[in-house]
């Protein structure tokens, strides 16, 4: 039963792909060319792969569609304005606040919202900061979790006692709320750490905040495998013809830490773009008038009795981005390991 | 057995204390962190500012502010800076509505998902293993506050099929109480059920051929009695494990969306409103609350482990 012929939807069954590589004569190839030739084949996660790349460039296109067909940028207020919908002059916003719902044309595509701005094009400026600050604070978590986990790993001892047990505080602390308290705190004065300040309204602080928060579900794995690989020949090896720790690190462990890197990556970047979401709605995130998915649903949310398509639109973006990523993020872990459970938690 | 229960209890106080001393400082000493410049509100004189410091004690050394903030946790005299209204009593009356999310969401998901997720695993590779896969996936990919926000919306509002929000404690009418809760469970339990059933799913998958199924089915039990009394019982360890994670999770903070979006005046909600005015103490109170109960959780599931696993007990 549990070793179906992959058809057109293989959501990473245990045993197809490793009955397949069986079938196949794989003997002799590398990790990657592996890895690679499965995801080749699981269909559903390239297409999904796919759509990602799809709104990943629909969303830097942004300044294009504002400029040729929009006609606005995603700050500019058209309350008093009026548009021609279907040989008729409608408001953009109604005399009792309520904005103009999607046009299917040009301008306001996706309607207005309660500041007669374009929707559409705030989704796309929106997504850009959402997708920056996702894959900011993926790669933040990872060089992160690579330099504490790595520490840990391969000295053991103190460090791996001070290196751990922070990680257990972190682990305790409710995610949400650490990100809450942080962003709140930070917001307010910025960041001073001896000459580098940052604003309080830079992208940079949720990209700080959120990789932090993610820190201990990638640190405590990474931890895990380089305590194993310490204690491989290969190591030893390197140990006996005087390899110095610091030189162990970068060319014999780093290098076998980086398939489980790409296979967490992809959830790290969901996950960060959810807590975006979430702190932005929130109102810890990302500061407005700037567009964020989650600073235009938390607009959105609250106004849904007057302009529910103000809070539908940007949801469905945000659950197509993190769907599509999750499902190439599934096919990537097969690919490296079909019988793996990466779980990250959230 | 004793010596590892007693190593994980002084761990896990030793994490709380951390836990607090992390908290108060996010406040204190980040930027703009003064309690006393907040609570005196903008464009005051020096004078109200140095006033103010000294009647809340803000002039005393850091660790003196927060050997006080503790000890007040601990004698329920907790005070907010923000209304002066007491801490301890805020939360007692919250925690029920947190409970109350948190109890029937993680009663509600579990039994979707062991559904879900069996039955899936028992039709894997058919169609409606596809479908509910997909589903599944949706579901994992929903912010919870916008599909709650949807249906609390759609449902409560417009349709008038559930109420638009509002508690209604379980004491003064249970019917009242579960009608008024079924869109927040709802809403909080969708990301649990497409997580937990694909767990569930490939579980079953990896244990249906194993050699003591097989041998249940050769003693010529029925494939029911297989699926529930010999496979599901082993498939479910993991899921019971992430269940306990997940719920201490979901009442130390992970309800905040729900909470917020539903209007429940939960713990949770409590906690986002107090952080958004700097609200030290509540925060405070609140962070340990949770953070208890996740370590306590953690602990518990280390105990259980070590208990039927002896090898845990020696690492």
């Amino acid at each position: 039963m549990a070793t179906e012929p992959a058809t057109e939807l293989t959501f990473g069954d245990p045993g197809v792909l490793a009955a397949e590589d069986a079938r196949d004569r794989v003997a002799g190839l590398g990790p990657w060319r592996l890895a690679l030739r499965r995801l080749k084949r699981n269909k559903v996660a390239l297409a999904f792969g796919a759509l990602f790349v799809l709104i990943v460039l629909l969303c830097l296109a942004a300044p294009l569609y504002a400029d040729h067909v929009a006609h606005t940028d995603p700050f500019k207020n058209h309350l008093t304005d009026q548009i021609n919908v279907g040989g008729k002059l409608t408001d953009v916003v109604a005399p009792d606040g309520i904005p103009i719902g999607p046009t299917w044309h040009g301008r306001f595509f996706l309607g207005a919202d309660g500041n007669g701005r374009d929707i559409a094009v705030r989704l796309l400026y929106g997504g850009r900061t959402s997708l920056l600050i996702g894959a900011g604070a993926a790669i933040g978590t990872i060089l992160l979790s690579i330099l504490l986990g790595t520490i840990a790993g391969y000295f053991r001892g103190w460090p791996d006692t001070i290196v751990s047990r922070s990680l257990d505080i972190l682990w305790a602390f409710p995610p949400l709320l650490l990100g809450l308290a942080l962003g709140t705190a930070l917001a307010l004065g910025g960041l001073k750490i001896g000459p580098i300040s940052i604003a309080g309204d830079s992208k940079l602080i949720p990209i700080l905040i959120i990789s932090v928060v993610q820190v201990p579900y990638m640190a405590r794995p990474l931890r895990g495998q380089v305590l194993a690989l310490r204690e491989k020949e290969f190591v030893e090896a390197a140990r006996s013809q005087g390899a110095s720790s610091l030189q162990i690190m970068f060319s014999e462990i780093l290098p076998n830490l980086v398939s489980t890197i790409v296979v967490f990556f992809p959830l790290m970047v969901v996950n960060a773009i959810g807590l975006e979401a979430a702190l932005s709605f929130l109102g810890a995130g990302v500061r407005p008038p700037n567009p964020s998915w989650g600073t235009i649903l938390g607009e959105g949310i609250s106004r849904i009795v007057t302009a529910p398509h103000q809070t539908i639109v940007p949801g469905l973006m945000l659950v197509l981005t993190v769907l599509s990523l999750n499902v190439f993020g599934d096919g990537v872990r097969d690919a490296f390991d079909p019988r793996a459970k990466v779980r990250v938690d959230r | 057995m004793g010596r590892f229960i007693l190593r994980r209890l002084v761990a896990m106080i030793a994490v709380l204390f951390a836990i607090s001393v992390v908290t108060f400082s996010i406040f204190n000493v980040i930027p703009n962190g003064d309690p006393a410049l907040r609570l005196a509100g903008r464009n005051q004189s020096p004078d109200q500012i140095s006033a103010i410091r000294r009647t809340w004690g803000f002039d005393k050394p850091l660790y003196v502010q927060y050997a006080k903030t503790m000890e007040k946790v601990f004698t329920g005299d907790l005070i907010s800076y923000a209304n002066q209204v007491d801490v301890d009593r805020e939360i007692i009356q919250d925690v029920p509505r947190t409970f109350s999310l948190a109890i029937g969401a993680a009663l509600m998901w579990m039994a979707f998902a062991v559904a879900i997720g069996l039955y899936t695993a028992v039709k894997a590779g058919q169609f409606s293993d596809r479908f509910l896969t997909v589903l599944a996936l949706i579901g994992i990919s929903m912010p919870v506050f916008w599909i709650g926000a949807l249906m609390n919306y759609y449902l409560g509002f417009k349709w008038k099929i559930f109420p638009n929000g509002g508690y209604v404690p379980l004491t003064e009418n249970p019917i009242d109480w579960a009608y008024h809760m079924i869109l927040p469970w709802t809403a909080l339990s969708l990301l649990f059920i497409g997580v937990y059933s694909r767990v569930l799913r490939s579980n079953v998958l990896d244990t249906i051929n194993d050699d003591y199924v097989r041998t249940a089915r050769a003693k010529g039990l029925s494939e029911r009695q297989v699926l529930i009394r010999h496979v599901l019982r082993n498939s479910l360890i993991p899921i019971v494990t992430l269940w306990g994670l997940d719920f201490a999770a979901v009442i130390g903070g992970g309800a905040i969306l729900t909470e917020k979006v539903f209007d429940l005046q939960g713990v949770g909600q409590y906690a986002a409103d107090s952080v958004g005015q700097l609200d030290i103490p509540p925060v405070l109170a609140i962070v340990m609350f949770g953070a208890f109960f996740v370590v306590l959780l953690n602990t518990v599931v280390d105990i259980v482990y070590a208990a039927l696993d002896p090898r845990i007990r020696l690492s």
